[in-house]
This record gives structure tokens, C-alpha cells and sequence, in this order.
């Protein structure tokens, strides 16, 4: 089933082409939503029992879980939606520590007056996303506040997902040595959605890389690479995860410019808005530190697999982080000169000129 | 990327680099104008393909930086007035004011956009007529053309709830200034490429030929910017002092006329304050007495406002070439971007965060 054959429940067609106020009451409204729009499209095992919390088999060994809220304007862009975003996320976010996700809470903040049709549209391509990574969508909550209080939809999810056995995959096991990794050009997600919002009609079918990487993950392990850490570079962009690692883990971090793969039109459009793409969003892409001696086989693995357009090493953690220092990712440019890559001090804003 | 990757290639860059080395016999000061050149050389670490004794000066052209303290706290009073929608490009939201900037006005209920463009703001007011608009129009002679286009447009279109807080300010003034000053210590300019391609290289004319000083009118890419080192070295070895072009591929000697004529039809020269450097005559735009209906400095009376700047700062030495952050006893520990004593530190083309986002250094 996909988004274009999901059809509102039969026989009681709903009653308002717009969310209402009431649809968030607890009453008849909301009822109907739940009924006519949710059960449909989410309804497994867990959510039909119909009872204040999912209960699911309790898995052996460890679970990951997590959570995230999502606000995307717009609601619809090239590559996806706020829904796909939202589950692509949190499968994302469970995937990055090796885990299989599982079960997905959703919880929904509706603004009054959103065409019924876009909160169906969304809720679709939740459930397709969800599908595809084998993850039951078990528990939920909506909310509708005052037109004008919200931007139409906003979305939590939560995740929970299941380690495997003897897999440690977290930022304190990177060691010196081990290569740094992508699997694929960079700042797709954030310029599709900067050009959509800023009709930046020169980006054309730039789509968003919005995809889950559980898959991917989850071919890594089989292969038995076992990467150290796995980051997906989302808000922030690749420079804000390095960071993040690198002073979680105590190390320095050294990456190639040249070796950074960036769509060409990504880049136009970064030059345009005057923005660096290494800091611009991803939401389909990972960065592996693997051990040096697996590199090669995770390029491999990531090669063969469809949601790694294109691994490359960009490159490594070094093992001369002085004392008290630890914790800088340098940049070493096209031109041989050595810069740092500093964390963003906020949003990266529009420059005058 | 065509375009941008062929003045980005590494051999080119080489070479540029080996020729500065090859001509350049003695020590030379050279000052880059604006702020994006100085990005570009602190990002692509051109600085460290210089022969030792060659010293890149940053200089004021950086219109965040020296937008007068005065002007974002009168910025912050407007916007702070009921029914306003304040506009503005994206980096004018964290310059700090004496108490405040945009970003905190916007979070205390303030209505302040980011736009791309005055004609956006423009759009903002046809859109809200029962609001006024108000854009902030910074910036040197590159913005000015589409800032008085949607100034003459406002009129044209009769759309009087859109009015604009002027603070243009003008390179050639400037570089004239810095000149003067017997601290001086520059020997060439790098002009900015993108001031030229509107304005035209006539007012620079006289300031090389005054002041004995060669200016090359440079791009803003890493060959852009070596190929204007290497014609600036070429020059001071030789002793001329002329008005050279780098940036031929968009700048003309006559600059965009359309351009020009649209600037001067809706602004008139006025004299500006530049932010830690002080006034400087004839250094600014101010819109003309006709357009005074869309002036928000005349419209909204805000009162008397009084400024103070940390003492400390030194951001007014760095944007005339005479100090480094590095002599800054704040960079990098009283003075970060999150916590900015000066707009050379909030702007991202300021020098002091350029080499705070490149180096964490100062040196």
C-alpha cells in the first residue's frame, strides 16, 4: 500500500475537511481522528488493544531508545514530509547505535484549521516509512492548539529499538586511528527545504535525502564491521557531529575538504545563501569511525547497499591530541593549509553580502 | 561547480603563491577591504601560503561590524514598537546593541523577519497593510542599488506602510580615512570585487594617486584573491601606485550605470558614523528629502539614545589594519561569538570571528 491508495476509513466519511479545535478535546472529534485517519494507517497489535499505554514482548538482552521533536516548514518538501522526517529520525537516531527499531510512539501537535487532507497525507507516508523498517507505530497522542499557535503540524516520536548482542557501537570507542567515514554527499536535506521555503527555483530536482539507515546499519554488522561510532549528521551537518565526538570521545579529528562529497547544486545553492555546506543538515546520510583494518570492507558493504550513494573516507582520528586539547576537528583544505572546523555558534544566518 | 571551483584549484593557487614568493624583496602590508575577502583568506589558510614578511591587514569592510551602535539600538527601539514588523538580513540579528540585539527582541515579542532581500519587505508590507514595515538597510555600495530600488518602488506602488532605517555606508571614504590616519600601516588595498561591479573604480583613482598606494580591485575566491596579492607585490616592487583589475569578469571601470543611477536617484551622500572607528565625512547614504515618507529614523521618534561599548573591544583597531584579534586580551575567552564585547566577534565576516571559527587563535 502506498500514500496514493491510503483512502479514509469506510462507511462514516469525516465530518470536517479541516482539524478543528475539538479534534484535540478528547471527545467525539477525537475520537473520530483516531478512528478514521490513525487506525487505518498505524494500526498493528499494540495500538488496537485501544488502552492508555502499548504492551509489547519485552525483548532479551539491551534496548535503545529515543526521541525527538520535529518542526519542518514547509510540511511538504522535495524527498519526503514532516511525517518521513519524523520516523526516518528516529529510525536514524535507534540505528546509530546498532540497534533494530521496533516500536514507535507518535505523538502529534495539530495547529486548528490544517487541510484534513495534508494531516492524511503525512500520517501515509508515516506509516510507509515505519513499514519499510519493520517498526510497529504502538502508541500515540494528538493535540490541537489555536490557529495561528502552531505550524500546522508538529510531530514527536519515540522510539525503541534492539541491540544485539555484543554490539557497543558509542562516541568513547573511537580510537586513534580509526577512519572517518560518509555515505554520501552532504547538505541535501537542508538545502532542499531552504529552497523550497525560498522558491530557489535554480535547485530544480534537488530532493532531500530523507531515508532510514537501519538497513544500511544493519548490512554493516552482517558484515562484520563493526564500527566504533555511527553519527547521522542531521541539524548542525557533518562539523557539529565531528565536534560532538570528538569531544566526547577525547580525540582530534583530521578531514580532507577535497574529499567531501557535495552535490554541485548544493553547493551553488550554499554559495548563493552564503551558508558552508559542511554545516548544512542531512537526514539519510551516516559517518562511521571504523577501525583502520575495516575501512575498506565498509566502503564495500556501504557501496552495495542503496542507501549509501556514495561512501568515501574523508578521513581520520588522530593520535596526537595534547593534553587538555583534545577534542579539535581540523580541516585540511584544497589548498594544503590546515583550518579548524569549529562548532556553529547558532543557525547559520543569510549573510548581507 | 563551474564557476567557483576553477578559482578554488589547488595548482593555480600554487603558482600565484611561488610568484608573490619570486617578486616580493622586502616586507609589504596589504590590506583586504572587506570582510568576505578576509573570510576567504582566514577558511583557505591563504595567509600561510605568503612568504614570511608578507602581512595581510583586515580591513571595514565588514557592514555588520561597523553599523554604529547607535543604529542597533535604534533598530531595537523600533522593532520593539507595537504594530511594527521589523525585516532584515540574517546577520544584522546578532550583533549586539548596548543592552540587546534582534534575536532577543524577536524572542520578547517583537515581530522581526529574516528577509533575502528589501523586496521581500516590501512584499511583508503590501501584505500587512494595517502594520508598518520596516527593513534595515545596511551595507556598502553592493546593497545599495536593490535597497533604493524597493525604497523607489514603495513610492511608485503608493505602499506607505514600508519605510526603511537607512545605515549605508561607502568603501572609498573609508579607505581615504584609514590613510590618513598617522597609524597607518598599510601599503596596498584589495579592493572589494563586488563595491566595483556597481560602483565602478573612478573614485579610487585619486586615493591611489594621493596617497601613493596601489589598489587591485580582487574577487573573493582563494586565486581571486593570490592573483591580487601577486599584482599588488608586482606593483609596490616596481613603485607604481594604480587602480588595477582582478575581478575583470564582473567588474568594469564604469561600473553598473543602472545601478548607480538608481542609488543616486533615492539616496544623497551624508556623513557616518562607522562603528570603532568613528565619523567619517561624506562616508555614508542617507535617503533623499523626497523619500523621507519611507525614512524610519524620521518617522518613529525613539527618543535620545545612549550608547557604551566595552572598553576593553579593540574591534576599531582591527577594522582599520592596526591590531590583530590576537592583541585583543579578550579573543577567545571574555570575547567568543556566543558572547560577543564586538562586532568584529558576532559578524561571521568579522576578522576576530574568522579567526576565532578558523584558528581559536589570534595569531
Amino acid at each position: 500500500m502506498t500514500t496514493r491508495d491510503f483512502e479514509l476509513a469506510c462507511p462514516a466519511p469525516l465530518r470536517h475537511r479541516t482539524v478543528q479545535l475539538a479534534h484535540g478535546g478528547g471527545g467525539r472529534l477525537s475520537r473520530e481522528l483516531v478512528e478514521q485517519i490513525f487506525m487505518p494507517a498505524f494500526g498493528g497489535a499494540a495500538l488496537s488493544a485501544r488502552h492508555d499505554s502499548a504492551v509489547v514482548e519485552a525483548p532479551k538482552g539491551r534496548i535503545a531508545m529515543t526521541t525527538d521533536g520535529y518542526v519542518v516548514r514547509p510540511l511538504f518538501f522535495p524527498g519526503g514530509d514532516i511525517g518521513k522526517l519524523a520516523v526516518c529520525g528516529t529510525i536514524n537516531d535507534l540505528a546509530m547505535t546498532g540497534a533494530a527499531p521496533r516500536w514507535l510512539a507518535v505523538a502529534f501537535v495539530l495547529e486548528e484549521g490544517l487541510p484534513m487532507a495534508d494531516l492524511i497525507r503525512v500520517v501515509a507516508s508515516m506509516r510507509d516509512a515505519a513499514r519499510a523498517s519493520g517498526m510497529e507505530i504502538v502508541t500515540g497522542d494528538t493535540k490541537v492548539v489555536d490557529r495561528g499557535k502552531g505550524d500546522g503540524i508538529f510531530v514527536t516520536t519515540t522510539g525503541v529499538g534492539v541491540v544485539p548482542e555484543g554490539i557497543t557501537i558509542e562516541p568513547r570507542a573511537v580510537r586513534p586511528g580509526d577512519e572517518v567515514l560518509v555515505s554520501g554527499d552532504l547538505g541535501r536535506h537542508g538545502i532542499a527545504v531552504l529552497s523550497m521555503r525560498e522558491g530557489l527555483t535554480i535547485t530544480g530536482a534537488l530532493e532531500s535525502d530523507c531515508a532510514p539507515l537501519d538497513g544500511l546499519v544493519a548490512a554493516l554488522l552482517s558484515a562484520g564491521v563493526v564500527p566504533h561510532c555511527l553519527r547521522d549528521p542531521t541539524r548542525g551537518g557533518l562539523a557539529s557531529a565531528l565536534n560532538e565526538i570528538a569531544l566526547d570521545a577525547g580525540v582530534d579529528i583530521e578531514i580532507d575538504e577535497h574529499a567531501v562529497p557535495v552535490n554541485e547544486t548544493v553547493a551553488g545553492a550554499c554559495e548563493l545563501f552564503g551558508l558552508d555546506p559542511l554545516y548544512v543538515a542531512c537526514e539519510g546520510r551516516l559517518v562511521a569511525f571504523v577501525p583502520e583494518e575495516h575501512a575498506v570492507a565498509a566502503i564495500d558493504v556501504m557501496r552495495a547497499h542503496p542507501a549509501a550513494p556514495e561512501p568515501v573516507r574523508i578521513g581520520r582520528v588522530l593520535d596526537n591530541a595534547a593534553p587538555g586539547r583534545a577534542g579539535r576537528v581540523t580541516l585540511r583544505s584544497r589548498l594544503g593549509t590546515n583550518r579548524l572546523l569549529d562548532i556553529p555558534a547558532g543557525e547559520q544566518l543569510p549573510r548581507i553580502c | 561547480m563551474r564557476y567557483v571551483d576553477e578559482y578554488r584549484d589547488a595548482d593555480v593557487c600554487r603558482r600565484y603563491a611561488a610568484a608573490i614568493t619570486a617578486r616580493a624583496t622586502r616586507a609589504w602590508r596589504i590590506m583586504e577591504v572587506c570582510g568576505g575577502q578576509t573570510h576567504s583568506i582566514v577558511r583557505f589558510g591563504i595567509d600561510a601560503l605568503l612568504p614570511p614578511g608578507l602581512e595581510l591587514l583586515h580591513g571595514p569592510g565588514c557592514p555588520v561590524c561597523v553599523t554604529p551602535l547607535e543604529m542597533i539600538d535604534r533598530a531595537l527601539a523600533i522593532a520593539a514598537k507595537p504594530g511594527v514588523i521589523f525585516c532584515s538580513f540574517g546577520d544584522m540579528l546578532r550583533v549586539p546593541g548596548t543592552r540587546s540585539d534582534l534575536f532577543c527582541a524577536k524572542s520578547e515579542g517583537a515581530d522581526v523577519r529574516i528577509v533575502y532581500s528589501p523586496l521581500d519587505a516590501l512584499e511583508i508590507a503590501r501584505q500587512n497593510q494595517g502594520r508598518e514595515v520596516v527593513f534595515f538597510g545596511v551595507g556598502f555600495e553592493t546593497t545599495a542599488p536593490a535597497n533604493a530600488m524597493a525604497v523607489r518602488e514603495a513610492r511608485r506602488r503608493g505602499i506607505c506602510n514600508f519605510s526603511m532605517l537607512v545605515s549605508h555606508v561607502l568603501v572609498p571614504p573609508a579607505l581615504s580615512a584609514i590613510l590618513s590616519s598617522p597609524r597607518c600601516r598599510v601599503d596596498a588595498f584589495l579592493a572589494a570585487g563586488h563595491v566595483c561591479t556597481v560602483m565602478g573604480m573612478d573614485e579610487y583613482r585619486p586615493i591611489a594617486a594621493r596617497h601613493r598606494t596601489p589598489i587591485v580591485v580582487t574577487g573573493f575566491e582563494p586565486a581571486d584573491l593570490l592573483q591580487g596579492i601577486h599584482m599588488c607585490v608586482v606593483q609596490l616592487e616596481e613603485g607604481r601606485a594604480e587602480v588595477e583589475n582582478q575581478y575583470a569578469r564582473s567588474a568594469r571601470p564604469e561600473g553598473n550605470r543602472e545601478a548607480m543611477r538608481v542609488v543616486a536617484e533615492v539616496f544623497r551622500v551624508v556623513p557616518r558614523k562607522w562603528r570603532g572607528i568613528g565619523d567619517i565625512p561624506e562616508s555614508g547614504l542617507g535617503l533623499r528629502p523626497e523619500y523621507a515618507q519611507h525614512d524610519a529614523e524620521a518617522l518613529f521618534n525613539v527618543g535620545t539614545i545612549s550608547t557604551e561599548e566595552p572598553s576593553v573591544c579593540i574591534s576599531g583597531l582591527v577594522l582599520q589594519g592596526i591590531e590583530k584579534p590576537s592583541a585583543c586580551p579578550a579573543f577567545g575567552t571574555r570575547c567568543t561569538p556566543e558572547t560577543p564585547l564586538g562586532a568584529t566577534m558576532v559578524s561571521s565576516e568579522g576578522a576576530c570571528a574568522a579567526y576565532y571559527r578558523y584558528r581559536r587563535t589570534g595569531s
